[in-house]
């Protein structure tokens, strides 16, 4: 009688620790909607996956929200683009092991037309003055992304408060809706390159201004503190982490390309 | 999660008459109410006209009007955004991303609410009333007036219905509007968008107004209906 009930018995044992490690084997990653519009998460993951067992899932929003999302212990780590609120971050203990990881650059993009004649231009901060001159529109994620963020700082250089009624468009939304929504009001937005390449065929943007020093977008990667929440995976989050500084991960960031075109340039400090 | 502090911002906000949160609530409540004006000497006609009128296809009309009640508003935003996109077939007009574009995606949805509920109000009604105020020698409009206005807790109901649906709308309003902040952002947009940023009080505060007027205009309607019950 037992011995019927063993294979049934060993079997849900089998399930419920299956279960169990299938559990302890996923973690949460709280990032940007760049990293997940140029498709550079889904490319990495499965690898990452492959080599370890363990699924990263990730809710992609802006920097000010993917850091937010952690400070409530919702995510296990983060990967964004603001040093400074990553420094803040750090500072309130929030986060433990910051790691410089990648970075790729902005660039300020408008339709061809070009209605305020920003073309050759090197300067962005004096780009965007020339934007507001003209009176043309301007498409700002407003979402305090890092992009949001390095936009405003771009402002503040040339001493401009952006908010010209109709024509500055603070739409608190990811990179990709705000590229389609400056194409369509036939304006200018600022950009991340990934972005742009993933969407080039949906919008009909040019790339107007490159190059500024103040231009370059680093992004770093954090684990949630454990001492501070105690259900978040950290086990896993540094598992992640050190994947993605090794020369392993490194390679892997450098060589995923879209349309031939390197997305993000390594940036870890190998030791 | 914290819930009494950005309770108590989310009402300070209000209170402090915080400009672009008075914004995000002005633009739903005037395009919401502007598209039921717009609907309403089309909308009233038109269910009269299916509730009294035999014709070809009516029958066929009025099934189609009444699952049309429950197409997706998010589907209305997709068809609206591709239609009006720049590589879209009305491109031209330069409408994505206007508080009209939201405007038009109200008029669709309300559209079959009105209508349909107009139907059902007027075939609730006496069906002696218009032929009586026909034989007393009231024009077929006036006749249809009269009707109209003795059933008008239904129709009111029908308005209410309608109201209650575009105001609470996000999916369309977010396709076609694009949550453009003092310009197409509008109280559900806000929450959802909000909400995903960590602004929860604003979030809060918004609810909390969306909830008040879609649910007091129901009561108030109710209340008007208990006082016509009476009689």
């Amino acid at each position: 009688m037992r011995l019927r009930y063993f294979p049934f018995l060993l079997a849900c044992l089998a399930l419920i620790l299956g279960g169990a490690a299938a559990q302890a084997q996923s973690m949460r990653l709280a990032t940007t909607t760049s990293t997940a519009n140029t498709g550079l998460l889904d490319y990495l993951l499965p690898k990452f996956q492959q080599r370890t067992g363990i699924t990263v899932k990730y809710v992609a929003v802006g920097t000010g929200a993917a850091l937010k999302i952690a400070e409530q212990g919702d995510a296990d780590a983060v990967m964004v683009h603001d040093r400074e609120a990553e420094d803040r971050f750090m500072a309130k203990g929030f986060g433990v092991n910051r790691r410089d990881l990648m970075y790729n650059d902005f660039i300020i993009l408008g339709v061809p037309q070009d209605p305020a004649r920003l073309r050759g231009m090197k300067d962005a901060s004096a780009a965007l003055k020339r934007i507001r001159d003209a009176n043309a529109a301007f498409v700002s994620r407003g979402d305090q992304s890092g992009t949001h963020i390095r936009e405003l700082s771009l402002w503040k250089a040339v001493g401009i408060e952006p908010t010209w009624a109709g024509y500055y468009l603070s739409i608190g939304q990811g990179m990709g809706t705000a590229l389609i929504m400056a194409f369509e009001k036939h304006g200018y937005v600022l950009a991340d390159r990934g972005t742009y390449i993933a969407y080039k065929d949906k919008v009909d943007l040019q790339v107007l201004v490159e190059g500024d020093q103040r231009l370059l977008n680093p992004y770093g990667v954090i684990a949630v503190n454990p001492a501070r929440y105690g259900k978040v995976n950290h086990a896993a989050a540094t598992r992640f982490i050190d994947w993605l500084v090794s020369k392993e991960g490194q390679d892997l960031i450098a060589g995923y390309k879209i349309k031939g075109r390197q997305m993000f340039f390594p940036m870890a400090a190998q030791p | 999660m914290e819930l009494l502090e950005p309770t108590r911002q989310a009402f300070a906000l209000l209170l402090s008459g915080d400009r672009a949160l008075w914004s995000v609530i002005w633009l739903s409540l005037w395009v919401s109410v502007l598209s039921l004006l717009l609907l309403a000497p089309v909308c009233l006609p038109a269910g009269f006209v299916l509730a009294k009128a035999a014709f070809p296809g009516r029958r066929a009309l009025v099934v189609l009007l009444q699952g049309l009640l429950s197409f997706p508003t998010v589907v209305v935003g997709l068809l609206l955004y591709l239609l009006l996109s720049r590589r879209g077939p009305l491109g031209g007009l330069d409408l994505l991303f206007t508080p009209t574009a939201i405007l038009i995606g109200y008029l669709i949805i309300a559209f079959p609410i009105l209508v349909v509920f107009t139907i059902s109000a007027v075939q609730g009604a006496d069906q002696r009333l218009y032929e009586t105020a026909r034989c007393l020698g009231a024009s077929r409009f006036r006749a249809m007036l009269t009707t109209l206005w003795e059933v008008r807790f239904a129709v009111m109901a029908a308005f209410v219905n309608a109201f209650g649906r575009v105001i609470s709308e996000v999916g369309c309003a977010l396709l076609v509007g694009g949550n453009i902040a003092g310009l197409t952002r509008n109280i559900p947009t806000a929450i959802a968008l909000e909400t995903s940023k960590g602004e929860f009080a604003y979030g809060i505060a918004l609810g909390f107004v969306l909830m008040v007027t879609a649910v007091g205009v129901t009561v108030v309607l109710a209340w008007l209906q208990g006082e016509g019950g009476l009689e």
